[in-house]
């Protein structure tokens, strides 16, 4: 009895809606529109740099702006080729950010396995407690870290950099992990406990493969944290274990012309940092809300 | 958060063998299943409050020394006198003011300003996957990176984007002689906080789209259904539902911007009223060795900061409860 009284029904809804449907659609598209312009005009600086890095001296220092100025790629080729090379300040970078991303990692598994699959007593509080560490500022703590390392001759050394690194991701890791680790079927945990499988197999046999994809963000979060921090390495590093932020600071008082080189030596550092950025795009609210926003 | 399957029993579960010489060995094991269960959590802990927690502890008995590096034979317990050199020391209490006004701008500003890309990006539109890309670039560049890109590509007075833009635009208009005003000297705090907001507006705007992605759909269907104002399912549904996520964002994003040190030492090297309380402390005890007094000064931070961030333990604790208790 319903089925022949159905049809008319989408021949009538139509007609009444059709009018407001029409001046939301276009209402829609202008907010559309709008965000594309807002999109585009926050990016509009980093665009610029990206330009200016392909310009050549003369053509980025003018004014106005000179953008269809030829493209050349002798800014780059200045930075690399510059009197104080990039490189030992790169690889400096990239050792300290990803031994500190392993040590995290290592650290923070067994860690949040013991937060979320088998939880100790009073897991909320070790939770809060690991988070409130990342409230304390940083800069604190710097002087006795200085005259520690001081101490024991580990002034401009990038191992010191890896530890401090470890410990300023740690509670962020453990946070994000917590939440993957608890998404991870306890079924599977306990079928590997009966095959008589110890915590380590355990850890790294099931549950990472199982939390990879969390495990990879969370990763790519503290590989982002230590690449871009400055004041630590600025403060216990020198000529020997600067990284590379503490290399552009090399640029804050330059003058002359430079700024196509600068463009270029911001855009070579940031790379690494965008590719982590985008490919943990997912994931990124979770990792800097600490785990409270999924 | 499934989570609640993985807790274990605490007391075991089998019922008491009521042998009396079985209970010591039963003590004992519990002990020891309890110790496995921590074992994990050890390292990390310990690791943390080793690197973390010492330091503070050291800065706080720093900070009751009268220590300057440069005079290194005379140092000598002082009391609460570095405390008293913090109160009373006029470039010190100038830079709390300016850590309060640059934190509480800068906040402000790209919380708001991340609420309405919010609002524009929790809709379908064409190429929206993309537009979310854009804006998410500006919190991807280097801090340093972006500090110098605003110092030297965009405000820098002769050749710097902004005024050329300006120029050009002028120029068209038949304005041969624009206003070129130096970003950096003449408003030199705006200055720090614009390239700031253009950091941290994308981390707002992610935070609050989670909260909006994560609001009830049929109880917003249901408002709408019922004739409610696009306004008024802003004001009296979207709104309530993202406070909490407004709250985290102010609150993280305060704890972050409290410590920035970056931009200031970048774009004006803590010049021209720009020096907030990390810069401050950094120069304190890099440039003037006053260990004593870069300590106290660390301490008072430290204290401020534990304001900011009890409110902010708690915002998160309720929403992690509330993601508790939805499993």
């Amino acid at each position: 009895m319903t089925a022949p009284a159905a049809p008319p029904a989408p021949t009538v809804t139509p007609r009444v809606l059709a009018p407001t449907a029409r001046r939301g659609n276009r209402r829609s598209g202008a907010l559309g529109l709008l965000a594309w312009v807002a999109g585009i005009a926050f990016c509009l600086p980093a665009l610029w740099m990206l330009l200016t890095s392909l310009h050549s001296e003369p053509d980025a220092a003018t004014n106005p702006p000179s953008i269809l100025a030829p493209l050349t790629l002798d800014g780059y080729r200045e930075f690399f080729s510059a009197g104080a090379s990039p490189w030992p300040p790169l690889i400096n970078s990239v050792t300290a950010s990803l031994f500190s991303t392993l040590f995290v990692l290592v650290l923070a598994l067994p860690a949040a396995y013991a937060l979320s699959i088998r939880r100790v007593r009073k897991w909320t509080d070790v939770m809060f407690f690991f988070l409130s560490t990342k409230m304390l500022p940083v800069v604190a703590g710097l002087l006795p870290v200085y005259l520690f390392a001081k101490n024991v001759g580990m002034l401009d050394n990038v191992w010191l950099l890896v530890i401090l690194y470890t410990s300023m991701n740690l509670p962020i890791a453990v946070w994000m992990m917590q939440s993957f680790l608890a998404d991870v079927p306890v079924s599977i945990i306990e079928a590997a406990q009966m095959d008589g499988a110890r915590l380590p197999a355990i850890l790294f046999r099931v549950v990472a493969p199982i939390a990879a994809p969390g495990i990879a963000a969370t990763a790519l979060i503290c590989f982002i944290f230590s690449w871009n921090e400055l004041l630590f390495a600025r403060v216990l590093t020198g000529v020997v274990a600067q990284t590379a932020p503490v290399y552009l600071t090399g640029f804050v008082t330059s003058q002359g012309l430079f700024l196509a080189q600068l463009c270029a030596a911001s855009v070579v550092v940031s790379l690494p940092v965008l590719a982590a950025g985008f490919a943990a795009q997912d994931k990124l609210v979770q990792g800097l809300s600490l785990g409270a926003v999924k | 958060m499934s989570a609640p399957v993985g807790t274990p029993p605490q007391a075991p579960a089998r019922p008491a063998r009521s042998t009396d010489p079985a209970a010591p060995v039963r003590v004992r094991s519990r002990r020891a299943r309890a110790w496995a269960t921590r074992a994990p959590l050890m390292p990390a802990l310990i690791f943390l409050i080793v690197v973390t927690q010492l330091p503070f502890v050291a800065t706080l008995v720093i900070s009751l020394f009268d220590w300057n590096s440069l005079d290194p034979d005379d140092r000598a317990f002082t009391g609460l006198s570095n405390y008293q050199s913090v109160a009373t020391d006029a470039a010190l209490r100038e830079s709390v003011l300016t850590t309060v006004l640059l934190t509480v701008t800068v906040v402000i500003v790209s919380v708001v300003a991340g609420l309405l890309l919010a609002l524009l990006l929790d809709r379908t539109f064409f190429g929206r996957g993309f537009v979310r890309t854009l804006l998410i670039t500006p919190f991807l560049i280097v801090p340093v990176s972006a500090a110098l890109l605003w110092k030297h590509a965009l405000y820098n007075p002769e050749y710097g984007l902004l005024n050329g833009a300006w120029a050009w635009i002028a120029g068209i208009f038949g304005d041969s002689s624009p206003a070129q005003p130096e970003w950096t000297s003449q408003m030199p705090l705006a200055a720090v906080e614009i390239a700031l907001i253009w950091q941290w507006t994308p981390f707002m705007m992610l935070i609050l789209l989670a909260g909006l992605q994560s609001r009830p759909v049929d109880m917003m269907e249901a408002a709408r259904l019922d004739g409610a104002s696009p306004w008024q399912i802003f004001r009296y549904l979207t709104l309530p539902h993202l406070r909490r996520y407004l709250e985290l964002g102010i609150l993280l994003g305060s704890v972050y911007i409290v410590q920035n040190f970056d931009a200031v030492f970048t774009i004006t090297s803590g010049g021209l009223g720009t020096a907030n309380l990390p810069y401050t402390i950094y120069q304190t005890f890099y440039q003037a060795h006053e260990y004593g007094l870069a300590s106290a000064a660390g301490v008072v931070v430290v204290l401020g900061t534990i304001v900011i961030a009890t409110f902010a333990l708690r915002v998160v604790s309720s929403l992690f409860n509330e993601e508790a208790n939805r499993a």
